[in-house]
């Protein structure tokens, strides 16, 4: 392409003036904060992490990228800026989504078989074991030498002795 | 007599394993049933001047749906609603979660409009108050306007016979 009256170093010129207007783009601009309130954010995803996302249920509200997570995180993003504490959110939700969205499910009636099952087995497991374990002993225990063998045994291994010399 | 005991040890635990794999980790049960239904205004589907709130059917019992256009599941419930509303056995509204109008009405162009009106949700944010996670979902709301059954996921006809009917006829008797 060639303008009339455009010689070469007045298109380099041009070129460089062009890129002076694009300049603004290109100035660096400091890392603006994720969220509006970062002290917020750090408290909002502190409290998510031990609530579960119930789309994908094997990860947290705090990890998931599901739609329904980011509206939960909004949902408490919301009451933090309320001034709500942390209970009175975790409150909310469980009221809404039952104990399933805590990571830690509370100590209560229906959850003793929870939380004490694992100790409950590991008793009844020591019990065997130890149950078990005496048996053992006595069948150990039983084929003891009567007086009579163990004179025989002795006989017998004095016969070698004298054997081997 | 050896292998007895841990032969049985081994069956209780295929046993226990075996009711598991048959449970469904997506049926959390609500803690809703049995608390009022959350109020909600909502803006009307059909009629953006109108608005729906949740007190509106006091005194009756009422179906409400969760569904969204986006929503593949609903697609599959959705010929049962359509037969449930011609039968006229009980009032199903819609709850039109996370969704655009112009979507959603063509979706109900397409598919039929089950619903006595719909409400709209367009940021979830009554979905949440209801304790919606997967659309659709179906709140059976009795003359209280209390929550008494909710079904996660597509209505089936089974749910419907067994579970949805008989409880709207009995609230309703």
């Amino acid at each position: 392409m060639s303008v009339p009256g455009f010689s070469g170093l007045n298109k380099f010129l041009l070129l460089f003036a062009l890129l002076f207007l694009l300049l603004p783009y290109g100035w660096a601009k400091e890392a603006a904060p994720v969220a509006e309130d970062p002290e917020i954010e750090r408290r909002m995803i502190a409290l998510s992490e031990d609530l579960r996302c119930l789309v994908c249920q094997n990860e947290s509200l705090a990890g998931s990228r599901a739609d329904f997570a980011n509206d939960l995180r909004r949902e408490i993003r919301e009451q933090m800026k309320a001034n709500k504490s942390d209970k009175e959110i975790v409150d909310f939700l469980v009221a809404r989504y039952g104990d399933f969205v805590l990571y830690r499910p509370p100590m209560k009636p229906t959850t003793i078989l929870l939380w004490f099952g694992p100790f409950v087995f590991l008793i009844i497991g020591a019990i065997i074991l130890v149950v078990y374990l005496k048996r053992r002993r006595k069948q150990i225990e039983e084929p003891m030498l009567s007086e009579q063998q163990r004179k025989q045994a002795e006989a017998l291994l004095e016969e070698s002795k004298g054997n081997n010399a | 007599m050896r292998f007895l005991l841990p032969l049985i040890a081994f069956i209780v635990l295929v046993g226990f394993l075996l009711v598991g794999l048959n449970l469904n980790p997506r049926q959390v049960p609500s803690p809703l049933i049995g608390k009022p239904a959350p109020e909600f205004q909502l803006e009307e589907l059909h009629a953006s001047d109108k608005t729906l709130t949740s007190k509106d059917n006091l005194g009756k019992v009422w179906l409400l749906n969760v569904w969204a256009s986006w929503c593949v599941s609903c697609r599959e419930e959705h010929p049962l609603l359509v037969e449930l509303s011609k039968a006229g056995i009980v009032p199903v509204y819609g709850l039109n979660y996370k969704d655009e109008r112009d979507l959603a009405l063509q979706w109900l162009r397409q598919f039929g409009d089950p619903y006595v009106a719909s409400a709209r949700d367009p940021e979830g944010r009554t979905g949440i108050e209801y304790g919606v996670y997967g659309v659709p979902e179906t709140y059976v709301i009795d003359k209280n306007g209390v929550i008494r059954y909710k079904q996660i996921g597509p209505v089936t006809v089974d749910a419907l016979q067994n579970k949805i009917l008989p409880l709207v006829k009995e609230l309703q008797g």
